[in-house]
């Protein structure tokens, strides 16, 4: 195995505890790097506080009531989780798809340019090219083409999930989160999914929380396990799918618990 | 790689703020308004009200004689004649729409819901006036000759009306708690062997007891601050009411004292202060009833709240 | 008596009770319309009353029940879904929301001669308004608001909290939500709101007895601080305090009043209706 100098680290996560008002910890000193134009899986059984990890990297735990966040992450070397930081445009940059897909009660165009919208980006020229892009990079374009006026709810719900992925990449953002994307999708929409990703990580950083072992093997660049909180190992690749170093994750990989 | 987004501005971070920190603040105070204006009502009933006090002796004012021309301000027959009206429509209401309840939540079927529910939204909708206007000239003349009492002007007729003015607000919020049971409350009573109507009786309303109460609750309010309707059909005779038997007298209520002499008084007279302060009191009483009413309302959030977590 | 008997028995008075109950609405409407009917023509609308209301129409009763209506509904609908905004969508669970809460479960107890009492101590006197529609208005939507208020929250948190988390993750601010995915959503569910209050509010005398309401002005109100006519308090005075009022205008004007404020239920149910039909969640 050759020695190359790590690839720059997109996210560092520094220390990072999160603890929710009723005190329960879901999160506790988490350190990791997220390589950029990577697919990073965090897996394991649910609880492990994986979720939570990527709304912190989002700031959407900010949403939550009396949510305590200690310790950094840095994007691009700049610190995101302190006070004063503009969560707005965080958040362009930082797009996630959810477990549910939730298309809003707009047309499918609606839909995707959404947040270029919101972002004030008026040139209309600009929001149709965007448009286009993004479905097309999330392999929706040319089942749609023809009907973006429609409104989104119209869709199939492996459509509709990939809507929510063009909605992201409409904002061309630098980093796309995804909570079980896939979880309520039939294995050929799931199959589009990960194609799609395994395309656009060249341009973006990818962290995924994904819905089964087997999707995170097939997935990952880089893998994280994580267990009530705590993150017990990261390797790269399929390393820790195969050669794990904790007990805890061959346990878990092996499907001993979950 | 494509352009990011920095290059497409958004509208100013400074004027973003601006324009919406305006919204929100204005979003804000009209939150708050609200106490603002429970506050102002309360200054300006006392504001009036308040020198009654000073003109006329508490002993006049729970006296039983209500004469304001001869200055007698005793306010026991107006408090009477609105208690024993609402009572009279509360006992009329309570049952009726119980019962009517029950049978849109659980007996009938779906088509005739559809059709019962906005009908009695509409009896929600129809003006005070109007109903006033009707129980004068149609019912007061049926209870009189009925009842054959001296005239059909009486607290039983003003009860009547009140009930049907308090029906579609009792009937809607008891009617949604008992669509709040659990389904598999019914459900478990019926594998057990019971009928529909033991299951209702017996375990669908008990279950939704509170919020048929609150029910009752809502309603009694609205009856006790009816005013048009019991100013045109209960006579407006302000006789301190004694027994049952005043229920098929004619009688006054509060509301109707404030709304048919206010026209007539003197600012700044004697009088005028005391309509203030009648109109304090059903202040103070509404604000009572409500807050009851919401403290079991709280109180059964509270508890299903811990049996649910 | 077997348990079945018992239900029959017991189902047969329930059925009484709804009969009871829903009878008289239509009965009620039913007779006003009959008999006042005939009293309803063009002229009875659109002329001026004669004869110290004996004779003539009904038109400046009608005009100042809308105007009335209007001038309530552009102060209590900006102020009450304003209202509704911050509690469904800023207030967090404390003392003060709590007290905000209780204040407009009063306000909407507080029995409508009340409320014509703090109008009258308020803006006829204290502000100097005189007997004018302006004191009216702020009377009457100040007793609105708590309707308007309340369905308008409930219509405010009935959309799917999912939209909002959305809006936020893609870079938007908790205004910007409302106002692009949350209101518009919930507009429907407002409007029914805002119109079964403002029925209300044209229904009612008591608050604008001692406010607004005049039973004979010569002509129609010129501005906002002249007083006018309404038509409950009309239908009140000509049915208890006018001798000789010949009975068809009285159920005529019954008949309008009603016509109204029916008129106001039915739009309000259509387009809750349609609402529902076309809901995308």
């Amino acid at each position: 195995m050759s020695m190359t100098t790590p690839p720059p680290a997109k996210i560092t996560i520094e220390r990072l505890s999160v603890q929710y008002r009723d005190g329960t910890e879901s999160l506790r000193d988490i350190s990791l790097s997220i390589p950029a134009h990577q697919i990073t899986v965090l897996f394991g059984p649910a609880g492990g506080g994986k979720s939570t990890l990527l709304r912190a990297l989002n700031r959407l735990n900010d949403l939550v009531d009396g949510v305590r966040v200690t310790g950094r992450i840095l994007l691009d070397g700049e610190e995101i989780s302190g006070p004063g930081v503009d969560t707005v445009a965080l958040r362009r940059r930082v797009g996630m798809v959810f477990a549910q897909p939730v298309p809003l009660p707009m047309s499918i165009r609606q839909n995707v340019v959404y947040g270029l919208e919101l972002a004030g980006v008026r040139d209309a020229a600009r929001r149709e090219w965007e448009l286009e892009k993004a479905l097309r990079a999330a392999a929706l374009w040319d089942e749609v083409q023809d009907r973006l006026d429609a409104p989104a709810v119209a869709l199939s719900g492996g459509q509709q999930q990939r809507l929510c992925l063009a909605r992201v990449l409409a904002l061309e953002p630098e980093v796309i989160l995804l909570d079980e994307p896939t979880s309520g999708l039939d294995p050929i929409s799931t199959a589009k999914v990960e194609q799609s990703l395994q395309e656009i990580k060249r341009l973006y950083t990818v962290v995924i929380v994904p819905h089964s072992v087997q999707q995170a093997a097939r997935l990952a660049d880089q893998a994280a396990f994580f267990l009530q909180g705590e993150l017990v190992e990261t390797a790269a690749g399929r390393e820790l799918f195969v050669t794990p170093r904790e007990a805890r994750t061959n346990d878990y990989v092996t499907g001993r618990f979950g | 790689m494509a352009p990011s987004l920095a290059t497409l501005k958004p509208p100013a971070r400074a004027s973003r703020n601006w324009g919406e920190l305006i919204v929100e603040a204005l979003i804000r105070a009209a939150g708050y308004s609200a106490i603002l204006f429970v506050f102002l009502i309360l200054l300006f009933l006392l504001r009036e009200g308040l020198p009654t006090f000073a003109e006329v002796g508490l002993g006049d004012l729970f006296a039983v004689r209500w004469y304001p021309i001869e200055d007698y301000f005793g306010l026991l027959p107006l408090i009477g004649g609105s208690l024993i009206v609402t009572l009279g429509a509360t006992l009329l209401a309570m049952p009726l729409g119980l019962a009517t309840a029950v049978f849109v939540a659980e007996i009938a079927p779906r088509w005739l819901r559809e059709i019962l529910k906005p009908l009695i939204e509409v009896l929600g909708g129809l003006p005070s006036v109007v109903l006033g206007f009707m129980g004068m000239l149609a019912l007061a003349p049926l209870v009189r000759e009925t009842l054959n009492t001296p005239t059909g002007l009486t607290a039983f007729t003003g009860s009547i009306l009140l009930a049907g003015m308090a029906l579609p607000t009792l009937v809607s919020v008891a009617e949604d708690a008992l669509d709040a049971v659990p389904r598999s409350y019914r459900d478990a009573a019926l594998a057990l062997g019971a009928t529909p109507w033991q299951t209702i009786w017996r375990v669908t309303v008990p279950a939704a007891r509170t919020g048929v109460l609150t029910a009752g609750m809502l309603g009694i309010g609205r009856a006790i601050g009816e005013t048009m309707t019991v100013m045109m059909v209960t006579g407006n005779a302000a006789r301190l009411p004694d027994g049952l038997g005043a229920l098929f007298l004619p009688v006054r209520t509060m509301t109707a004292t404030i709304a048919a002499e206010m026209g007539e008084v003197a600012n700044g007279s004697t009088h005028y202060h005391v309509l203030f302060t009648v109109g304090l009191a059903l202040f103070l009483i509404s604000f009572l009833v409500n807050l009851m009413a919401s403290a079991v309302v709280f109180r059964q959030k509270k508890r299903s709240e811990r049996l649910l977590s | 008596m077997s348990r079945h008997t018992t239900q029959r028995l017991a189902f047969a008075l329930l059925t009484l009770a709804a009969i009871v109950t829903t009878a008289p609405i239509v009965l009620i409407v039913g007779y006003i319309a009959a008999t006042g009917l005939p009293a309803v023509s063009w002229e009875f609308l659109t002329t001026m009353p004669r004869d110290g209301m004996r004779a003539g129409g009904i038109w400046p009763a009608i005009v100042g029940t809308g105007l009335l209506t209007a001038g309530t509904g552009l102060v209590a609908v900006p102020l009450g879904i304003a209202a509704a905004i911050y509690l469904a969508e800023y207030a967090k669970d404390t003392t003060l929301t709590r007290a905000i809460r209780i204040a407009i479960i009063n306000l909407a107890g507080i029995p409508s001669v009340v409320y014509g009492l703090f109008g009258l101590g308020l803006f006829v006197l204290f502000l100097n308004f005189g007997t004018s529609i302006l004191a009216g208005c702020l009377t009457l939507a100040i007793m609105t608001l708590p309707v308007i208020i309340s369905t308008a929250e409930e219509a405010l948190r009935a959309v799917p909290q999912s939209f909002r988390v959305v809006s936020i993750s893609l870079g938007g601010t908790k205004w910007q939500t409302i106002r692009r995915v949350v209101l518009p959503q919930a507009l429907p569910g407002i409007l029914t709101g805002v119109i079964l209050g403002l029925e209300r509010a044209a229904g009612e005398t008591a608050p604008i007895l001692f406010t607004a309401a005049a039973f004979f002005l010569p002509q129609l109100p010129g501005s906002a601080m002249d007083a006018t006519m309404a038509l409950p308090y009309h239908l009140f005075v000509i049915s208890t305090q006018i001798p000789g009022m010949p009975i068809q205008i009285q159920y005529g004007t019954a008949l309008v009043l009603l016509v109204f404020v029916l008129s106001m239920n039915l739009i309000a149910t259509v387009i809750r209706a349609r609402a529902r039909a076309q809901r995308q969640w």
